[in-house]
């Protein structure tokens, strides 16, 4: 178990600092400077230019040699220092980022845990019988490659605008001042639904195919067609077939969270709900460098952690791996 | 003789699959709209060519207009043609890195495998969009080549770690063996023993890989840093949101370009599915 987390720990270090580095680079090795783009923006005659462009160099620690600022840049992110954001001036980028992370966390932990429920148990389900798996195999192809976008604007447009019975943009009405009252939960509730509804949807599908796929693979496995052979009751087989087949859709769910993380950007901007995926859309239509340096900080740090803690679950429900035997090949 | 034999089998399996069927024969009318739907459609897509602005579907407009009158029939069509280049190059791009990774890994085994794996493995957990979303908005002029570009350097680990679990499983066969023994040289034993034997597997990687190069696009595409000197279906959704095609309740601006990206991606799952079904007769129904 200790070498199993330990070389797990090794590649998202590894990851950590690749990513950091690369978050580094492109501003600075890209086409195009950060200040005078942002300079740009602003006419003022040349000599005013050039002192601001002093100014801003000297504020974003670009007037010094490449590899101090590499360095620098290392020990103000250990200090919680990821800059100031342009776009928001003087606000400090983390302070912006610590506005969006709960939005995030509400919208993205119940889609994912849910979708990843519901489908397995679905697709467990539909895999049972030959006419179910005709009509719920296609539905959740269809579902899986819907973009999260289109399926996101379809909601807002049926349920926000023709039926008009939800909100499409937001957290909350804009007439609410947040705090804990019945009113305002209900009003964030009644906003959150519709982005939530459709990351749900577009997991669902997924990992409906996979358990389906699973579960028949499952059941041609030896130790299934030896049951059978016992004698033993299908819903047994189907149990332990279910059990085997969790396992590769938990490894599926890490390699999944880049992708719904991509999603759930797409999705805030549909619904301009205040994650972090609007504030990266915000940063990049504002050419507001910094932020978007910490919107992919911050995504990158919450992938990681997620890894992590699926890594852990699985050391818990796959006994292999306690027992230091090649349980899942890191 | 018998690779005739072969060939035919799959041809024959091939075409009483009713899902590889379906799929092909989707894709199949998208891409001839693609390639031939440009040339037949008189509007220019950028052109302003309806005076009365936006206009449901009509007979004279196939998918109505934009909020600027633009002909969406016209920009569906040309758009199509973006997402099957997107696709084809960077699902091929990313298939020929997860080949290349894959084989040398699985082959040469040891310090290079460790090494590449290590190398999978990192792209595997960096959220590859984020990566894409900072490179694309540092550039300022962009087209479909840049974006296929990115998108294949970024989505290679998964089929690399495919491909190098299947060749590791294949090189230790006695043919491989026999094959070593007679002194051929590495690389001809990786194309002439192994990859032949894996075919059907590297054929369904690139239609995955093709798939999500398409969604991958739609999403760069969507927030604004798609091509910049084309139109595609990620980029005509982008439009029609910020130009309030929702509020005003013009479906005919947003569903085709979304409805055309569910459809071929769609199509190349269950086309996947079929496939899986000709190459494996286990999965065949018979």
């Amino acid at each position: 178990m200790g070498r199993y987390l330990g070389r797990k720990i090794l590649i998202y270090g590894l990851t950590f600092f690749l990513a950091v580095t690369i978050d580094w680079l492109i501003p600075r090795f890209m086409p195009g400077d950060p200040v005078t783009n942002m300079l740009a923006r602003v006419s003022v005659n040349s000599d005013a230019a050039a002192v601001m462009y002093d100014y801003y160099s000297h504020i974003f620690g670009l007037d010094v040699p490449v590899w101090q600022q590499y360095i620098n840049f290392w020990v103000s992110l250990f200090h919680g220092d990821l800059g100031k954001s342009a776009y928001l001036f003087p606000t400090p980028v983390v302070q912006v980022l610590l506005r969006a992370v709960p939005y995030d966390l509400f919208l993205l932990l119940p889609s994912i845990l849910l979708s990843w429920y519901a489908g397995n148990h679905f697709g467990a389900f539909a895999a049972r019988s030959k006419w179910l798996d005709s009509t719920a195999s296609p539905i959740s192809y269809i579902l899986t490659a819907t973009p999260y976008m289109w399926l996101g604007i379809l909601l807002a447009w049926f349920f926000g605008i023709v039926l008009d019975a939800f909100p499409v943009a937001g957290a909350y009405s804009f007439s609410l001042r947040p705090d804990w009252s019945w009113v305002f939960i209900l009003d964030v509730l009644h906003h959150w639904f519709l982005p939530f509804v459709s990351l749900f949807l577009v997991g669902f599908g997924g990992w409906a195919i996979g358990m389906r796929n699973m579960i028949i693979y499952e059941l041609e496995a030896d130790y299934s067609r030896y049951l059978e052979a016992l004698g033993a009751p299908r819903k047994l087989i189907r149990k332990y077939a279910f059990r085997n087949g969790l396992l590769p859709q938990i490894t599926g769910l890490a390699l999944q969270l880049g992708v719904v993380v991509a999603g759930a950007l797409v999705t805030e901007v549909v619904f301009s709900y205040p994650g972090i995926g609007y504030l990266l859309l915000a940063g990049i239509q504002n050419q507001d460098y910094f932020l978007i340096q910490g919107c992919f900080l911050f995504i990158i740090t919450g992938v990681l952690l997620a890894n992590f803690a699926i890594d852990l679950i699985y050391v818990v429900v796959d006994p292999r791996t306690r027992l230091g035997l090649m349980g899942e090949t890191a | 003789m018998i690779n005739q034999l072969k060939k035919n089998e799959f041809l024959y399996f091939g075409l009483r699959n009713k899902k590889l069927v379906v799929g092909l024969a989707i894709i199949l009318i998208f891409l001839l709209l693609a390639i031939f739907g440009p040339v037949i459609v008189r509007n220019d897509p950028f052109a302003y060519v309806n005076p009365m602005g936006p206009q449901p579907p009509s007979s004279e407009y196939l998918f109505g207009t934009t909020f600027f009158g633009q002909d969406v029939f016209a920009q569906f069509v040309l758009g199509l043609r973006a997402t099957f280049l997107v696709g084809a190059l960077g699902g091929g791009l990313g298939t020929l890195i997860g080949i290349l990774v894959g084989f040398t890994a699985g082959y040469r085994g040891g310090i290079v495998d460790d090494v590449l794996n290590a190398l999978t493995n990192i792209v595997l957990v960096i959220p590859t969009l984020a990566v894409l979303l900072i490179v694309a908005a540092y550039l300022e002029v962009r087209s479909v080549f840049t974006e296929f570009i990115f998108i294949g350097l970024t989505a290679w680990p998964w089929a690399a770690r495919a491909i190098r679990s299947q060749t590791f499983s294949l090189r230790t066969r006695e043919f491989v063996d026999l094959a070593r023994m007679s002194g051929m040289k590495s690389l001809k034993i990786i194309f002439s023993e192994i990859a032949p034997n894996m075919m059907s597997y590297l054929v369904m990687t690139f239609i995955l890989q093709f798939g999500g190069a398409i969604l991958n696009a739609a999403t760069l595409d969507f927030i604004g840093l798609g091509p910049t000197n084309t139109i595609s279906l990620g980029l005509m959704m982008q439009y029609a949101v910020m130009w309030g095609a929702l509020l005003l309740d013009m479906w005919w601006w947003f569903i085709p370009p979304g409805l055309g990206i569910t459809a071929i991606v769609g199509a190349l799952y269950v086309m996947n599915v079929g496939l899986d079904e000709v190459f494996n007769p286990k999965l065949r129904e018979m």
